[in-house]
């Protein structure tokens, strides 16, 4: 504050701007105001509909109705509801599979990318295609190569003689899940893949010549030293990813729309079917804030191992 | 590090990364060649005998005239553009402000908001789209670009502060305290002096932030209703598929096109944008 | 233990030819140092050794075998790194113990060998601890005894000390030396430190460019350096050079430019004789120069301007402008000298240096 009143001393004449600078001298005026759209922002759209869809999950309101308290009934509707349950089973048995195999896929990737070869700038910049292009969009190109009837799939495979007749890839209840993880998988993989191999580059090569020197092989080099060291980055990429597939709803709102016979749901897109859909908004709110306590105990684990790794 | 014979190289190398850019990239090839395919050659079976799948003779810019002339998918990237931009500017001034406070000065609760904002940061949008709807028409925003607008900050923010966080915490403490000194306010220390050393995080925070706007889809499709407020994504779903029938050659020609924006600015920006999505992970 | 041998060695970078026709013996039980500036091929030398970089062309025999195409773990090797390389998720006693876990040693053993290296080091104490949680004194100890536990043929060393302090790092020096004579494994040293080559070296290496210039103990390197480099490389303050032509004079040879008239001493003359009338590079050590007093012949002397004093207490150093040279010299601590001031040098005639200036090897 001394600096603001002796520069007022000397120049007068900027006494008024002086006391619109000492007020943000202070750091905790300063840091409140450049806090505050960003508050006020998330506090509309984050904070306010969270508490509004708590409200509207606990009545029965319809598009153009406000409705009426109906405490937890929608919450009992929806737990007898059978596609509901379905949706609930397929929305984990989504997240594991994918989850497994996009790590997978995506460490053995960043592994082949973390060594030197000539054009890798390339390699790198176009294999993350799938992670940027509008997620919609190269969705559709795989419904295209689903197609049952013009499926290039089906006609690569069949001319490799590894099927004899078609494969209704959207269309069979059973493949159709299989299909949506594919899709899934294909396109976190890239994500996976340059996360990981970020997290690689921060690993000394020196360690693994010390483990080479030490006698470890190549695999013992990858068990003892690389895997051990790149598990904190594995673990926030898990877990963003966990939360991200688990609400997933653009690849089965194209490839199924939910279907066939509501075998694909996921919680989100059954949300929106019950909600915009039909117009059940509470009941909508409902189902989608059925998601809220596993992707809160997400972040907590997620929180409580930042933590510990932070502070270790 | 020594290597092992050349038959290994290829098994355990050239092989499998072969494999995988061939099957991340074969989509995309297959939307090119599919938007340039006339209609006869598009609707043949994938078993009849002279299906021929990889190439055509006959390219045709058909799909791509209908798309442009009898569609609005101009208007569409018209209407995705000014949206992804603006929201992304508004996210990176919230987001560069929020972050320098939380990074650099001290005040009461700057861990509590900033884990806060780290916590928002994980909500996923479709959690919220159907409270959410009710608002934006509350608030009298429904169907008009704004809806969008003031709503993709919510998940472009947490990330960009997040971001900026990681890069404001790196610069010296000193140097801003040198600047104090020789004259300039907290404020002008921040803008003359911090901002500029920390631009490759805001480019890096930007160029994600435009390609999460682009890529957004859940908002869109609820809260735009007419046809010329649409975005890309929104628009090539509900607008080129009639009831059961779908058009592919326009539809992969608007995939096509439809990714080109980002495609362009993330072709420019590799770097930064592999920067903006491994700082998003690691904090 | 083992004695390691190095033929005709190359290593190749694409465009860079970074090390050239390497050939030397590393003898039993030796602490043979190499010593140069950076990029100048000793660590891709030692890296080779060691099977992290392949050999272009040549042969490494350690023992009685040629371990071209043996990988690192099968080379029987121990190395320390510039860094440390300590596994940081390892505790201490892990971190030691893992090359021998990677060798199936049992546990007592495994045991037996840490506890022994740690008492050696003294870091008995620290053993449950991650290498985060210790000094830079003390990761360097457990880097040591990461190598002492494993018995090797062959210790490596790359710049061990040079991320220590400069207290620190004399110490670790000290330690080094009497942990060899304790052990006498063989070891191969890098640094670019040349008191480091010269207080630990049994012998010591020079590289330049990829090229060995000189090969052999120390003090021989000190006092008959082979090359002018090797001259300006070893000591501290550098040897002084000059430029001088050589001149036949009453019956003996003289050397002479601007500010400079020296004779040439008797068994060197036979050597110098052939450049009378050329020009040959004069090097004298800052040492080797001291301040004249009467009895000093004239022409074993010259004239110089003090530029600058510099009491280190143990000695005191002069900057000399000697004609259009410059030169230090090395004189006892209360010398009386002050800026600006002219004083007469003597030079000792036994260890003059004369280098061909086109070819800079020692005459």
């Amino acid at each position: 504050m001394s600096v603001t009143t002796t520069a007022a001393l000397r120049a007068p004449e900027a006494a008024g701007r002086g006391r619109l600078k000492g007020l943000f001298e202070d750091e905790r005026r300063l840091a409140f105001a450049l806090l505050f759209p960003t508050m006020l922002l998330l506090g509309l759209f984050i904070a306010y509909p969270f508490v509004k869809g708590v409200m509207l999950s606990l009545t029965n309101a319809k598009v153009g109705e406000p409705g009426e308290w109906v405490g937890l009934a929608n919450f009992a509707k929806i737990w007898n509801d059978a596609i509901f349950r379905t949706a609930v089973w397929n929305t984990f048995w989504y997240t594991a599979v994918t989850t497994v195999f996009k790590l997978a896929l995506g460490l053995w990737l960043a592994v082949l990318l973390n060594r030197h070869f000539r054009g890798k700038a390339f390699v790198r910049a176009f294999i993350l295609l799938p992670f940027i292009i509008p997620t919609v969009l190269s969705t559709f190109a795989w419904k295209w190569m689903f197609d049952p009837t013009f499926s290039v799939l089906n006609w690569s495979f069949y001319k490799l003689g590894l099927i004899g007749g078609r494969i209704n890839w959207l269309g069979d209840p059973d493949l159709a899940m299989a299909s949506v993880m594919i899709v899934n998988i294909w396109r976190g993989v890239p994500f996976y893949a340059i996360s990981l191999l970020a997290g690689l580059q921060t690993i000394s090569p020196e360690l693994h010549e010390a483990a080479a020197i030490d006698g470890a092989r190549p695999w013992q080099r990858f068990w003892h030293v690389t895997w051990p060291l790149l598990l904190p980055v594995t673990m926030v990429v898990v877990l963003f990813s966990v939360i991200q597939t688990f609400a997933d709803f653009q690849l089965v709102y194209v490839l199924t729309g939910g279907g066939p016979a509501n075998a694909t749901h996921l919680f989100a897109t059954y949300a929106y079917q019950i909600a915009i859909g039909t117009g059940l908004l509470s009941e909508g709110a409902a189902i989608s804030l059925a998601m809220f306590p596993v992707l809160f105990l997400v972040v907590v684990v997620q929180l409580l191992y930042i933590r510990r790794v932070e502070t270790r | 590090m020594i290597e092992g014979a050349v038959w290994r190289k290829w098994v355990f190398f050239y092989i499998p990364l072969a494999a995988f850019v061939f099957l991340l990239l074969f989509p995309f090839y297959w939307m090119i060649i599919t938007a340039v395919r006339p209609d006869a050659e598009l609707y043949r079976p994938w078993n009849a005998p002279n299906y021929a799948p990889f190439w055509t003779a006959n390219p045709t810019l058909e799909h791509i005239r209908y798309l442009l002339e009898e569609t609005l998918f101009s208007t569409w990237m018209l209407n995705t553009m000014i949206i992804a931009l603006v929201s992304t500017l508004i996210s990176l001034v919230c987001g560069v402000f929020a972050g320098y406070a939380l990074a650099r000065l001290n005040f009461p609760f700057a861990g509590g908001l900033g884990t806060g904002i780290f916590v928002t940061y994980l909500v996923p949008q479709t959690l919220l789209f159907i409270p959410l709807s009710d608002i934006v028409r509350n608030f009298r925003l429904g169907d008009t670009p704004w809806a969008l607008i003031l709503t993709y900050p919510t998940f472009l923010i947490p990330f960009c502060t997040w971001l900026m966080m990681g890069y404001f915490k790196a610069i010296p403490k000193e140097l801003e305290e040198c600047a104090r000194i020789d004259g300039a306010s907290r404020f002008k220390a921040m803008l003359y002096i911090i901002l500029p050393i920390a631009v490759p995080g805001i480019l890096s925070a930007g160029i994600f932030a435009f390609t999460l706007s682009w890529n957004e889809f859940i908002y869109a499709l609820v809260f735009l209703s007419s046809p010329e407020q649409k975005t890309v994504p929104v628009g090539v779903t509900s607008e080129l598929i009639r009831g059961d029938v779908f058009f592919w050659g326009p539809l992969m020609a608007g995939a096509l096109l439809g990714s080109i924006p980002v495609a362009l600015v993330y072709s420019f920006f590799v770097e930064h944008y592999v920067a903006g999505l491994t700082g998003s992970v690691k904090g | 233990m083992a004695q390691v041998v190095i033929r005709n060695l190359n290593k190749k970078f694409d465009e860079v030819h970074a090390v050239k026709d390497v050939n030397l013996d590393i003898r039993d039980k030796e602490f043979m140092v190499f010593v140069g500036p950076s990029g100048c091929g000793k660590t891709t030398t030692l890296r080779m050794i060691a099977g992290l970089e392949s050999v272009t062309s040549g042969q490494i025999l350690i023992g009685e075998r040629v371990v071209n195409d043996l990988p690192p773990m099968d080379r029987d090797i121990a190395m320390v790194f510039q860094n440390y390389a300590l596994y940081p998720h390892m505790s201490v006693y892990d971190n030691m113990a893992f090359g021998l876990k990677m060798r199936k040693f049992d546990r007592e053993e495994i045991r037996r060998r840490v506890h022994e290296a740690a008492d050696i080091l003294g870091i008995r104490d620290y053993l449950h601890r991650k290498p985060r949680q210790l000094s830079g004194g003390q990761r360097q100890r457990v880097a040591l005894g990461r190598a002492i536990v494993r018995h090797p043929q062959v210790f490596l060393f790359d710049e061990p000390l040079s991320n220590l302090d400069a207290k620190l790092r004399v110490q670790m020096r000290v330690e080094l030396k009497k942990l060899h004579e304790r052990l006498g494994t063989t070891a191969v040293y890098v640094t670019h430190d040349q008191v480091e080559a010269m207080t630990l070296g049994d012998r010591v290496v020079v590289m330049r460019d990829g090229v060995v210039q000189q090969v052999g103990e120390p003090l021989e390197l000190y006092n008959r350096p082979a090359n002018l480099f090797v001259a300006g490389f070893l000591g501290s303050p550098a040897m002084n050079f000059s430029r001088v032509r050589v001149a036949a004079a009453n019956g003996g040879l003289r050397i002479e430019n601007e500010g400079l008239r020296l004779a040439v001493p008797p068994p060197l003359a036979g050597r110098v004789g052939r450049y009378v009338g050329r020009e040959l590079t004069f090097g004298i050590r800052p040492e080797d120069l001291r301040i004249a007093t009467e009895a000093d012949p004239r022409d074993l002397s010259f004239e110089a301007v003090v530029e600058v004093v510099e009491r280190l207490g143990s000695e005191t150093l002069l900057d000399l402008s000697v004609g259009a040279d410059t030169m230090v010299a090395a004189v006892e601590p209360d010398a009386p000298a002050r800026v600006r001031g002219r004083l007469r040098l003597a030079v000792n005639p036994e260890r003059m240096h004369f280098f061909d200036p086109a070819t800079e090897t020692a005459v």
